[in-house]
């Protein structure tokens, strides 16, 4: 039993490997800012999961619960979430502006025209 | 337990799909079912959040996107062997760290010992408010929020400072020897 | 898309619900799961429905462009209004205890300006990211920059 009580962190691995697949091997920019977005859930599940307490619920006060999930774990992935989503805003403008820039978002495009540049 | 499968699976044909339209919303349906899965780890207001941002802002962002950049991906030559091999060696490495955790969901975990139960006891006769996360996140780790609500401000700054200025024409285009390759 | 008149009607019916349960978040934030971002992105969200069916232009008459800045910029200075207040009537930065008399009253007073101010700063941010997006299209055509589809989507 203790090793199928590691089940959650185990997904949690195969999620993040499969974010920084899709980060390190894709060569679109915006299949990378998805596979950003994929790795930061794993992490924030991660989290969720390691305050979780068997048999407690919501941290929430209300008549007829006396045992609570830890609080604070939901605080600092309150602030990651609104953070991810403040990165992949901007890194979908960056997108837009090479897109107009260079006419392609693909890397081996983007390759191409740097190695035009070199003499 | 049978979300975190599905998740895999779903997280597994966004990254092997190469139409992007597809990948943004097999993304919003990753985003929804991780919100279903913090609702089942009693996290609400975790829920609530990852529901509203990840399924409706971080979607349609990447849908208005969309419309101004092609959306198909171009496709690999091959598999990047020297890749699968880093992600494999990093995998197994935090599967080793992984086996040190303490069990999932226990309340002797050390995560419970110290902050957690003042936290859980002084909200209501500190406060007199029952939500003890947004006691924490307003009151006791106030200066926090405050980085944060900064931080999204600075990327609405930036998000404006690329895009509020109209293009111009386009500086160079890539050959017709590239964009003529197979794309399958 | 204000011809489909399935997505007018479901849209005059959702709008000001989803704008009401956003202020109902940020106000009852104390007392059931809530609280400031969530309100901001749920009020976003319905403006952004508004735009998507009615035309970027309706949007911005309803709520104006200068208001959206302005009201960013409003959120955050808010949230430090009210730390230099705990400042200025004798306590530490951020500090709640000094803006009313009885302890725990001070500190909802305190909770719910700061949720506020942060609600009102997301709002405005996550409306002002997709115009800025949702802008980029008709000036990108106007400036003659072709999209290049580079096979047609079957």
């Amino acid at each position: 039993m203790s090793a199928l009580s590691l089940f959650n962190y185990w997904a949690v691995i195969g999620l993040m490997m499969l974010g920084y697949y899709c980060v390190i091997v894709r060569g679109n920019m915006v299949k990378k800012i998805i596979g950003l977005g994929i790795f930061q859930t794993s992490v924030f599940i991660l989290f969720i999961s390691a305050g979780k307490v068997l048999g407690g619920s919501t941290p929430i006060l209300r008549e007829g619960v006396s045992v609570y999930s830890n609080p604070l774990p939901h605080v600092l992935i309150l602030t990651a979430i609104v953070v991810g989503v403040a990165t992949t805003a901007v890194g979908l403008a960056l997108a837009v502006r090479i897109q107009e820039a260079f006419g392609s978002i693909n890397d081996d495009d983007l390759d191409q025209l740097g190695q035009e540049d070199e003499p | 337990m049978v979300l975190l499968v599905l998740l895999l699976v779903v997280g597994t044909a966004v990254v092997l799909t190469r139409d992007l339209l597809k990948a943004t919303m097999l993304f919003a349906i990753y985003s929804l079912t991780i919100a279903g899965l913090f609702v089942i780890l009693d996290a609400g207001d975790v829920a609530l959040t990852e529901a509203a941002v990840g399924a409706g802002i971080s979607t349609i962002l990447i849908l208005a996107t969309l419309a101004l950049v092609p959306a198909r991906e171009h496709r690999q030559r091959g598999h990047n062997r020297p890749a699968l091999l880093i992600v494999f060696i990093t995998g197994a490495a935090l599967v080793y760290a992984v086996s040190d955790l303490p069990e999932f969901g226990s309340a002797d975990n050390p995560v419970h010992q110290h902050v957690g139960p003042y936290f859980i006891e002084q909200t209501y006769p500190d406060m007199g408010i029952p939500n003890m996360v947004a006691a924490v996140l307003a009151s006791y780790r106030s200066i926090d929020t405050m980085g944060e609500a900064i931080v999204i401000l600075t990327a609405g700054i930036a998000v404006f400072a690329l895009l509020s200025v109209p293009p111009r024409r386009r500086q160079r285009a890539p050959d017709a020897k590239t964009r003529g390759r197979d794309e399958g | 898309m204000k011809d489909n008149s399935i997505l007018v009607i479901v849209a005059r019916f959702l709008i000001p619900l989803v704008m009401l349960f956003g202020l109902y978040v940020q106000f009852h934030g104390e007392y059931s799961p809530g609280g400031g971002f969530q309100a901001g992105v749920l009020f976003a969200a319905a403006w952004i429905l508004f735009v998507l069916i009615y035309g970027l232009e309706t949007g911005l008459r309803v709520i104006p462009l200068r208001v959206i800045y302005s009201l960013g910029c409003l959120g955050v200075l808010l949230y430090c209004a009210v730390g230099l207040m705990g400042v200025i009537l004798g306590g530490r930065f951020l500090d709640y205890q000094p803006l009313l008399a009885s302890p725990q009253a001070a500190q909802q007073a305190g909770i719910i300006l700061v949720e506020f101010g942060v609600g009102v700063t997301v709002a405005s941010v996550v409306m002002m990211i997709f115009l800025q997006f949702a802008r980029r299209r008709a000036q990108s055509q106007a400036a003659g920059l072709e999209l290049d589809q580079e096979q047609d989507r079957s």
